[in-house]
């Protein structure tokens, strides 16, 4: 009975929380980035596999390509089309990404993904 | 076979493939996408001020805080002052053990028998099992749910960045495995195997305690799937998201993937059903009168508020009124008339 105050500002409270995401936002637009394609990128037109595999799978990718490079000394990866890379992300994805802030970055900080690749790996110096 | 998690197996499968199909087959992304987010959204907010404010309508009983610990008593008994509280302090500290880490549940026991020597003696065994678990499921879907704010908010905080680095510290494969995903998926797991296994809690389950369990299942082994195997675009399911928290609602371009609208309509149908179901001990376990009241009643009177005035009369009045008359008669009255 004498309680009502103390759960209808509990629940106030409550909803407050649950609904941050809406005044965090305050209803900014957000669309998600597009990740922005170097000339030579642009040139080759096609990457090691079709946009959408690479899109969703090029994480595991290159997490396969580590394994083999790493541990079974295996650099050569031979793609479905029968197309030989040599397995590495500094000369061979950031040969053609080159930009890593216009390509890689722009859709990691959107999702708040913060990848490790670049605290063993260097990337080419973006030009200004 | 017991129907009663079967049946909720079936509900759950076929909720799945009800969105699945809806998106892949009817192409009803807009309605799992746009509409039925907010529709579950108000439901889970009128529900359960709903419930709350029901309960808060509701006679609070006298004090009966379950006692277990000394009452307060003379200065040289030691008293309990967190298990047998007597003041408001004691009891928030009570209500932040009991919300925080499950007190009463770590305090479970069970009791058996013991063979000593010919005979049987009666004994308590401290048993966690409910407890650890309890405390696992809870903890890691609070992870879980903060860690998805990332979706709903732009720019990430840094707190919520810097949850998923503690989360995601042990860099296993990539994308990089979450400890609280898998432990919420085992945990979760583990609350139904012991109500499936143990005969005396399956005789006692209820289609109601399998089908939200089996529906958080359901939704940890979704995102588990689509973060760890089939993988969607995460960037165009923020769009979608994103849409969602600032009152834009739209369906990004390109595929999204229909397990992504199953983990989704499996997410806003376990928000929609908390308000009418036992999940709502989420608000009630701070309305529970056997733990959020002080053990006071033998220091303070506490008189019932909403008594209704009850006109009396007492012995005394009634000698007034007839005192001539039980001279007459010769009976004997208290006061001797002057």
């Amino acid at each position: 009975m004498q309680d009502k105050g103390k759960i209808i500002a509990g629940l106030i409270i409550f909803f407050m929380i649950l609904t941050f995401p809406f005044w965090y936002n305050r209803g900014a637009a957000s669309p998600a980035p597009e990740p922005e394609l170097t000339q030579k990128a642009k040139e080759a037109k096609v990457c090691i596999a079709d946009t959408e595999y690479m899109r969703t799978e090029h994480m595991q990718v290159l997490d396969v390509w580590r394994d083999t490079v790493v541990r079974d000394g295996k650099r050569v990866y031979v793609n479905a089309e029968g197309k030989e890379y040599v397995a590495s992300l500094s000369d061979t994805c950031m040969d053609c990404h080159s930009n890593k802030a216009e390509f890689c970055d722009r859709c990691h900080n959107y999702a708040s993904v913060t990848p490790y690749c670049w605290e063993c790996h260097t990337y080419p110096e973006e030009k200004k | 076979m017991n129907a009663a998690y079967l049946y909720s197996l079936i509900a759950v499968v076929v909720l799945g493939l009800i969105a699945y199909a809806g998106v892949e087959a009817a192409g009803l992304d807009g309605l799992f996408g746009l509409v039925i987010p907010y529709v579950a959204l108000l439901i889970f907010i009128i529900g359960f001020a709903n419930r709350m404010l029901d309960w808060a309508r509701s006679a609070v009983p006298f004090r009966i805080p379950t006692t277990s610990g000394q009452q307060k008593s003379l200065p040289w008994i030691k008293h309990a002052k967190l298990d047998n509280p007597t003041t408001t302090g004691g009891v928030i500290g009570r209500m932040l053990l009991e919300v925080l880490l499950f007190r009463s549940l770590f305090m479970n026991n069970r009791v058996g028998f013991r063979q000593v020597g010919d005979s049987q003696r009666i004994a308590y065994k401290w048993v966690i099992w409910l407890w650890l678990f309890g405390i696992l499921f809870h903890y890691s879907f609070l992870t879980v749910v903060i860690r998805h704010l990332r979706f709903f908010m732009e720019p990430t905080p840094l707190l919520i960045s810097g949850l998923e680095r503690v989360d995601g510290m042990l860099q296993v494969g990539l994308p990089g495995l979450f400890i609280s995903g898998v432990v919420l998926f085992a945990a979760a797991t583990m609350l139904l195997l012991r109500r499936i296994v143990l005969p005396r809690l399956r005789y006692i389950s209820m289609p109601a305690d399998y089908f939200p369990l089996l529906l958080i299942i359901g939704i940890a082994v979704t995102g588990l799937f689509m973060r760890y195997y089939t993988k969607v675009d995460i960037s165009r399911i923020k769009e979608l998201t994103m849409g969602l928290a600032t009152f834009r609602p739209a369906i990004p371009e390109g595929e999204i993937g229909g397990l992504f609208y199953v983990h989704l309509f499996f997410v806003l149908l376990l928000l929609a059903y908390i308000p009418f179901s036992k999940l709502m001990h989420m608000g009630g376990v701070f309305l529970s009168p056997t733990r959020n009241m002080a053990n006071n009643s033998r220091i303070k009177r506490h008189i019932n508020p909403w008594n209704h005035p009850v006109k009396t009369h007492t012995y005394e009045e009634y000698e007034d009124d007839f005192r001539e008359k039980m001279i007459e008669a010769g009976l004997p009255v208290e006061k001797e008339p002057k």
